[in-house]
């Protein structure tokens, strides 16, 4: 917090000269979020209760859409095309996948929105404005969990033992993905400031990020059919993220998870998460670049 | 003295946009009309104020007070020039931003006094007294959506003037407030005053500028056109041919900004 000056009784000289003459508008980025945890927390506390207002099932439904997403991807998937025979626990397999999708696209999505939907506190109070991305991530990163909660019942169910290299990779999934979706959210929520189209595109790309993971087909088709170029498909952080959270957990429900394990992860899964929160980092400062650049018009194109 | 604001030779310009949509660019572009237009809204804008000093910051609509104003308390950046303050600033050009309207008025205190830099320590040991100045008796707890516009500009002023500040800024609420309330609004600006602390006022109301400050400055179009005593600064904008606005409740008080 800035330094406070309590009120001074009254006759009692009054002093300020001992504080520095700074800017008012000086914020540095993120590290600011950061010194400011109380405002994020009161930020993201709003945006929780105000997503289920005046619903009467209210938190439920954080486990009832991804429930109701994974019957539906089970039964078209796992029945109808018959996946469920050849990838045993195929459900649990898209579970994985939904988690990790769910957290990211929520991130865009809402992230992108969020300085245009905050614009009564944007435009005349000298918060920092990478308050409202990083409040949305968290707010996502909270509906995360009940979804991880539904995932490791219905895996336990199966008879999966959590392992330790596993549950690393679980939280450098959700490193990558946190990491991630907050600097996209910063770059759109911006760029969103100027046009408005920016939030309808971030609609088009979540659809691409649903189809470009090994959500709803496993890994093994892509590295069977295109062969070592299937590096490339690695290339993206959120397929990362969810090879490593079916590390984690389906492959322990099946029979043989050694097995599966060598056949439907690519080989050293956790050093490609590692590079690729290491490129999420990377997409961080870039985004907080080019939000400081764009962040002086803000307030006027609102 | 210590400086408490500088503002040097600050100009800020804001773009006109025509056209936004593809459709109207094209159709501007085949018409060779111009597609963007700017226009300063202060230029070259300088002064400074001491601490304790109590600035009124007069002018006509669209001379660009607003716009200071948010220059002063870091919502926006000046486009040449700059701005420097010392301390932290409050004000109630923010008095009903940061309310949210779904949430009760309780809640919205306790966002609302972080957004201004206030810490969950400071605000609990407050609330009673914000709550007490705001009156807003049992609609505390209902949500701020349901508030009236008074009962909205009371809770803004109230968080806004328990913030220790060291700069503090006023506009927009006396407009809104009844007689009572702006009366018990200008006993706790003077209070404020009077605790040594910077106010920077903007207002149309001459009787109240010349009650509250000490100074005026007047901007014309974006430029300072007068810088001084506060009566001299009142009949330079010939607002003083209202001899009967000399009571403590003058009609055109709050008719801000």
């Amino acid at each position: 917090m800035t330094a406070v000056e309590e009120t001074p009784a009254k006759g009692e000289p009054y002093d300020i000269s001992h504080l520095p003459l700074v800017a008012p508008s000086a914020t540095t980025g993120l590290f600011e979020v950061f010194r400011r945890r109380y405002l994020l927390r009161l930020l993201v506390r709003r945006e929780i209760s105000a997503r289920y207002q005046a619903s009467f099932l209210g938190i439920l439904w954080s486990y009832v859409n991804p429930f109701t997403q994974f019957l539906l991807y089970y039964f078209i998937l796992g029945i109808v095309v018959g996946l469920q025979d050849r990838f045993q626990n195929f459900a649990v397999h898209v579970f994985c996948g939904l988690v990790v999708v769910s957290f990211f696209t929520e991130t865009f999505n809402a992230g992108t929105r969020s300085i245009v939907g905050n614009k009564q506190l944007v435009q005349k109070l000298a918060v920092p404005r990478e308050m409202f991305p990083v409040a949305s991530m968290l707010v996502s990163g909270y509906h995360v969990i009940p979804q991880l909660a539904v995932l490791f019942v219905v895996a336990l169910a199966y008879g999966w033992t959590p392992d330790p290299v596993g549950m690393l990779g679980l939280f450098v999934a959700l490193l990558i993905v946190g990491t991630l979706g907050t600097a996209l959210a910063l770059l759109f929520s911006a760029a969103n400031v100027f046009f408005r189209d920016f939030a309808q595109a971030v609609n088009v790309l979540t659809n691409f990020v649903r189809f470009g993971v090994p959500m709803i087909y496993p890994y093994t088709l892509v590295s069977e059919r295109f062969g070592s170029f299937a590096q490339f498909y690695l290339l993206n952080p959120i397929a990362d993220a969810v090879l490593l959270v079916q590390r984690a957990i389906w492959v322990g429900t099946t029979s043989d998870p050694a097995e599966f394990t060598r056949m439907h992860i690519p080989d050293n899964i956790l050093l490609i998460g590692l590079g690729a929160f290491g490129g999420s980092l990377v997409v961080l400062v870039i985004g907080q670049l080019v939000f400081s650049r764009l962040e002086n018009k803000i307030p006027e194109r609102l | 003295m210590t400086t408490s604001i500088v503002v040097d030779d600050v100009s800020k310009k804001f773009t006109l946009r025509y056209h936004r949509t593809l459709k109207q660019v094209t159709v501007a572009a085949m018409r060779r009309q111009e597609l963007s237009n700017t226009f300063w809204a202060l230029q070259n804008v300088s002064f400074e104020v001491q601490q304790g000093e109590s600035i009124g910051l007069m002018g006509l609509n669209g001379s660009g007070k607003s716009t200071l104003l948010k220059l002063v308390n870091g919502v926006m950046r000046p486009d040449r020039g700059q701005v420097l303050t010392r301390g932290r600033i409050a004000g109630l050009i923010a008095a009903r931003a940061g309310f949210h309207p779904q949430l009760s008025g309780r809640e919205n205190i306790y966002l609302n006094a972080a957004v201004q830099g206030m810490s969950e320590a400071e605000t609990k040991r407050k609330f009673d007294d914000i709550v007490e100045f705001a009156d807003i008796g049992r609609f505390l707890d209902s949500q701020v959506g349901h508030y009236s516009s008074g009962m909205t500009a009371r809770l803004g002023f109230s968080v806004a003037v328990h913030v220790d500040s060291d700069i503090f800024l006023a506009d927009e609420v006396l407009a809104v407030g009844d007689r009572p309330f702006k009366k018990k609004c200008m006993e706790r600006m003077k209070e404020i005053r009077d605790s040594g602390r910077t106010i920077f006022y903007v207002s149309h109301a001459p009787g109240s500028v010349r009650k509250m400050c000490n100074r005026v400055i007047v901007l014309e179009e974006g430029r300072v056109g007068f810088d001084g005593p506060t009566d001299e600064g009142i009949s330079y904008l010939k607002y003083d041919n209202k001899a009967d606005d000399e009571d403590d409740t003058d009609d055109d008080l709050g008719a801000d900004i």
